[in-house]
């Protein structure tokens, strides 16, 4: 006969960035309650940025992630920078986006190997990997140092970087250091399909709940900073309209607020900007995809994992092609000069983990009047929320016990790769 | 594992982290080209972020993050309790950090202009040491892998801990870089203390001295270099406090 209660709480839920917690309680097989508690202690990053001069501003944001501090940089920077009417040279531009692909490669190797893996092969963590697995640890390591090295030798250093500013680059990187570069990310071509062999062998949950999907797009490339704001349902709009897009408001048992667009809820990263571009993945993407049977519109969130390792072949192919083209040109001009300027607008980026806003409103001497971030870990919130939900019911039909069902949950918060101090900012 | 021949014991660690954004933690898993060396040196009894096992019985707190609400400074306490030894690391962990601008606003204000009517708890930011005894401080936004690295490898071989007393202007003589003020910026490296390697003038911007005072700095020649070059005294109080650590100075100027 199939169980019909069950209690699930996860207290500062592990292996995620931040914290929050898991409440399921189901009785006489009714689902009664599931929550996704966020309770990360807040910091007010739109307080503190007001008064601030718009220079420093990317240096204080990027503060609101260790682990995507490149991409609250460039979002901020793009949003003065558009408020502002200040251009950056192009191969500031080009050196913005390898910047973006280096923090998206770690940030989905640290996710991958360290953050995921571990659920599938039943491990508490990374650890015992290094034993069982050597080639695989090898494998992801290499790929999250060859992501940390491209942030260090375009931005200074891999966390919190230190040239991006504002008008473009404070300093372009040493020509040597790219090509050493370029033969790193090489290197780590046979890791990414030692990775996809290894992940082929994972056996993913099957659980899908119909959702609408947020990334950005711009029609020529893959997305990474700027573009039009769309979403599977149809939806499209013009980047400064970004408040209409996410809708915010703040439920009473979570520290972050929650986030719709046409339906209850939403879904922004990896899976998200891989069903609305999936035209605009490099060949080598694609062919990972077809391994894993993944094609747009996929629904079920555990294959978001799947769609990170994807842009991992992405990210290290377009990065030695980003690196090939910059060495093709003198790298001398990495920036413009600008003058403060009176203005407000929206910088939007593809942060690792989804769509990221920031808005700032400058005043005529360059100090910010007020600022807005919105995180694409609050986007996901409510999606999380509303999955989690529809899992424990399907676990329980199909007779799990409650330590499978709390497992799967962990696993489903996890696969979102939530970067929960990111979303209460 | 082994060191010259002899034999050390496993650190049993753990890691704690506050409010703040997890990038010293963050660096723990960098510097992946000796992390598995690194992760040999030890136990790892409690760390959310990397691992599900959750155990209270560890030596050393690694303290991560600034204490901004009441629910942080218990389980910080029950932290301190249990470590024998417990490490401040993060600009946030010693001086409050970024964090701390928001001190210039009441809570009220705060969780108004952010949350608007919805009950948000909140306090006004602190250091780690302003709630508990802190054994050893790592300053840095964030933290330097190579720094922490090299801290640990000291108390596991039973080695003297210091953190260089010197100002980071040494270390950016030494990457022989074009000083920011011959350049008409202000920089904080001439009051900060050493030990980033001069990232960010190195990277051509100015220093906003994350790492915190030098010691035996010399404020006042400081404060007088910026007036002799004509250089904006907003902008210094600005970066002065970025990163709360220069109380004296930027209350001084004003």
């Amino acid at each position: 006969m199939a169980k019909v209660d069950c209690n699930i709480d996860v207290h500062h839920i592990t292996r995620v960035e931040g914290h929050g917690n898991i409440h399921i309680t189901i009785r006489d097989g009714k689902l009664i309650d599931a929550q996704w508690a966020v309770v990360e202690t807040p910091r007010f990053f739109e307080v503190m940025v007001r008064g601030l001069s718009a220079e420093r501003v990317p240096f204080l944001t990027s503060r609101i992630c260790g682990i995507c501090s490149i991409s609250h940089a460039l979002a901020s920077i793009r949003s003065l920078e558009r408020a502002m009417q200040i251009a950056p040279p192009p191969a500031a531009v080009r050196l913005r986006q390898l910047a973006m692909h280096g923090e998206t490669l770690q940030s989905h190797a640290l996710h991958i190997f360290f953050l995921a893996v571990p659920d599938f092969v039943n491990t508490p963590n990374v650890l015992p990997l290094i034993e069982s697995h050597p080639e695989i640890v090898q494998a992801g390591l290499r790929m999250k140092a060859a992501g940390n090295a491209i942030s260090e030798i375009v931005t200074g250093r891999c966390t919190h970087p230190v040239s991006l500013v504002l008008g473009g680059l404070s300093k372009a990187p040493d020509r040597q250091a790219l090509e050493g570069l370029k033969k790193q990310l090489e290197q780590v071509l046979p890791d990414l399909d030692l990775t996809a062999q290894f992940c082929t062998t994972l056996s993913i949950p099957d659980f899908v709940r119909e959702t609408e999907f947020v990334s950005l797009q711009n029609g020529e490339n893959y997305p990474a900073i700027g573009g039009d704001l769309v979403s599977t349902d149809g939806v499209c709009r013009d980047e400064n309209d970004y408040l209409a897009m996410t809708n915010e408001y703040k439920p009473d048992f979570t520290t972050t607020k929650f986030t719709r667009l046409s339906r209850e809820s939403f879904a922004a990263g990896a899976l998200a900007r891989f069903n609305n571009n999936y035209d605009l993945l490099r060949p080598e993407a694609q062919n990972a995809a077809r391994l894993f049977g993944l094609e747009p519109v996929t629904h079920n969130p555990f294959m978001n994992n799947i769609a990170q390792l994807v842009e991992c072949y992405h990210i290290v192919n377009d990065a030695i092609a980003l690196i090939e083209e910059l060495l093709d040109a003198p790298l001398e001009k990495v920036k413009t000069a600008w003058k403060p300027k009176a203005g407000a607008a929206t910088g939007a980026v593809e942060a690792p983990r989804g769509i990221l806003y920031h808005h700032m409103e400058v005043d005529e001497k360059g100090k910010v009047v007020r600022g807005d971030c919105i995180i694409p870990t609050t986007q996901n919130n409510a999606n999380i929320h509303h999955d989690l939900a529809a899992l424990a019911k399907q676990a329980l039909s199909e007779g799990k016990n409650d330590k499978e069902i709390q497992l799967l949950c962990e696993m489903l918060v996890r696969s979102y790769d939530p970067c929960i101090s990111c979303s209460v900012h | 594992m082994q060191h010259l021949g002899f034999s050390h014991s496993k650190l049993k660690i753990g890691s704690f982290d506050f409010t703040c954004c997890e990038g010293c933690q963050l660096q723990l898993a960098n510097r992946e080209s000796s992390l598995v060396e690194f992760l040999d040196l030890l136990d790892i009894r409690n760390f959310r972020e990397i691992s599900s096992e959750r155990h209270d019985d560890y030596d050393i707190a690694l303290v991560e993050g600034s204490i901004s609400r009441e629910d942080e400074v218990q389980r910080l306490k029950a932290i301190r309790n249990q470590a024998k030894v417990l490490i401040a690391y993060g600009s946030c962990a010693c001086f409050g950090g970024i964090n701390s601008l928001k001190n210039s606003f009441t809570t009220e204000q705060c969780v108004r202009d952010v949350y608007g009517d919805s009950h948000v708890d909140t306090l006004p930011v602190r250091r780690i040491s302003d709630v508990v005894n802190v054994d050893f401080s790592i300053p840095g936004c964030p933290v330097s892998k190579e720094e922490v690295e090299h801290i640990i490898v000291s108390i596991a071989t039973g080695a003297m801990v210091s953190l260089p007393k010197y100002p980071v202007c040494v270390e950016c003589k030494q990457q022989l870089n074009t000083c920011l003020f011959d350049l008409g910026e202000i920089c904080l490296g001439p009051i900060t203390r050493a030990g980033c390697k001069a990232v960010c003038p190195t990277g051509k911007t100015a220093c906003l001295g994350c790492r915190g005072p030098a010691e035996d700095l010399n404020g006042a020649s400081f404060l007088q270099l910026v007036a002799d070059r004509g250089l904006s005294m907003d902008e210094l109080d600005e970066k002065l406090r970025f990163y709360n650590c220069f109380e004296d100075l930027s209350n001084g100027k004003s």
